[in-house]
């Protein structure tokens, strides 16, 4: 139990901040993930085939690729590439990234492509007759969509984007890779100095159960609360 | 775009996927009677036998896939106990410990897939089986197996997509598969886009051929024909 002492003989405190980076990185993740799939759904729902390609591209390949080499991917090119768009605007320094951003951009992309498939068929699953009834009333397509597809959307989306939300957290441990201090790196960095993986692994796996079970129960909530008059 | 790296890489990489789809294999294997085994524990009325299947597919659907890994690898060494037992043998290569983590996570969501594949089938049919004289016995591996394992196609699919995926995490114990080789090319040669693009081509190729099999089967195995 020493091992998890607050301060410095333990490493409670360096493993209670690195439960919160988690978080904080599934959040930026999955927010980014939204950002995506905002652009992405209505590319999978155009009349167009070439933005309905573009669309199709973009899940079918995030989906299909391992996650890993998606990071790999962005963590060996991430700076890289911004420094060429940085060079067209004429500064040539180095710039580094960092590994925040870069995970959860990372995780963002993969969250968003899983998000976009949700938000598709939430949308797909809505009776047309809504959408004739809302341009028959006259209703602009802004309140249309706000008022009207939004809410229901939700309701038919939130079970799907709990199980998201599953995934883009337990997703976050492939992070630890590119060095950025979370649950697994603070693990490894703990189990490293004290030789006893065993411990701090298994205490990692209890960290991310809690986690899952903690947000279950608060989407529940949110799912009852969607739910409403149904 | 440098297209002699994205040549020269691509027999390595075409060797690298031997391992993960190896890897992939034997987990599969494996993960399928493991799942299959606690999928019955899942229906059994007993609540502890109950109990205990849910905790294993809760346990391993819950934490990522690279903790079991590192447990199973880093961890299990630790046990002066174990090293001393036959077992050993087994553990202390990165390879059977990858093949070990991979099939108890990919047990865990085949029984919850098969579990509910059980459930749907309507009382109806075993009931018109009972009617019939057939045993419990016949009944359970004539009719609810073949039903369960048509109703769990698409599902299982998917869980053979991401199991696919999921093999990828070898390359963090120290083997050699498409994912760890595409990353010492990625960090010797500094071109992680030409890398990513023969690699994760590869990638895709598995999944299509994946999706394509299980298509077939399913229309194969469909009620209506």
């Amino acid at each position: 139990m020493e091992l998890l002492a607050f301060g410095k003989t333990g490493w409670g405190d360096e493993l209670f901040y690195a439960t919160l980076m988690t978080v904080a990185v599934s959040v930026t993740a999955m927010i980014f993930g939204f950002l995506f799939a905002l652009i992405f759904t209505p590319l999978k729902l155009s009349k167009y085939k070439t933005l309905n390609f573009v669309g199709n591209f973009y899940t079918t390949v995030i989906r299909g690729v391992p996650e890993l080499l998606v990071i790999y991917l962005l963590f060996f090119g991430g700076s890289g590439a911004v420094m060429y768009v940085a060079s067209i605007f004429g500064y040539y320094e180095y710039i580094e990234i960092n590994a925040f951003i870069t995970g959860a951009v990372a995780i963002g992309i993969i969250s968003g492509a899983y998000s976009t498939e949700v938000f598709r068929g939430a949308i797909q699953s809505i009776d047309n007759g809504q959408f004739e009834a809302a341009k028959v009333l006259g209703i602009s397509k802004f309140v249309q969509f706000y008022k009207i597809i939004l809410p229901q959307m939700l309701r038919l989306a939130i079970p799907n984007l709990s199980n998201v939300w599953q995934i883009t957290l337990k997703d976050t441990s492939l992070i630890s890779v590119t060095g950025l201090v979370e649950i697994m790196r603070q693990s490894y960095i703990a189990a490293g100095s004290t030789r006893d993986p065993l411990f701090f692994y298994s205490f990692a796996a209890v960290l991310y159960l809690l986690l899952t079970y903690i947000s279950m129960k608060l989407i529940n909530k949110l799912e009852v609360k969607y739910s409403r008059g149904y | 775009m440098d297209f002699d790296l994205m040549i020269t890489s691509f027999p390595k990489l075409l060797g690298a996927t031997v391992v993960t789809l190896k890897l992939l294999s034997a987990s599969l294997f494996f993960g399928l009677f493991l799942g299959l085994f606690f999928a019955i524990l899942r229906l059994n009325k007993n609540i502890f036998v109950n109990k205990f299947a849910y905790g294993y597919s809760y346990v391993f659907r819950g934490t990522p896939l690279l903790v079991q890994i590192f447990i199973i690898y880093f961890g299990l060494g630790q046990i002066e106990y174990l090293r001393s037992t036959v077992l050993w043998v087994v553990l202390k290569e990165p390879y059977w410990c990858a093949i070990i983590a991979f099939t108890l996570n990919t047990g865990a969501y085949t029984s919850e897939i098969l579990r509910s594949a059980f459930q749907t089938i309507k009382p109806g049919i075993i009931e018109a089986g009972k009617s019939l004289g057939i045993s419990n016995k016949i009944i359970f591996y004539k009719i609810q197996i073949p039903i369960a394992i048509r109703q769990s196609l698409p599902a299982y699919g998917n869980e053979i997509i991401l199991m696919m995926k999921g093999t990828s995490l070898a390359s963090t114990v120290t083997l050699m598969d498409l994912t760890g080789v595409a990353k010492y090319i990625i960090s010797t040669t500094f071109k992680p886009i030409e890398v990513f693009i023969v690699a994760g081509g590869i990638y895709l190729f598995m999944t299509f051929i994946i999706h394509n099999v299980i298509k077939y089967l399913e229309k194969k195995y469909s009620f209506q024909q």
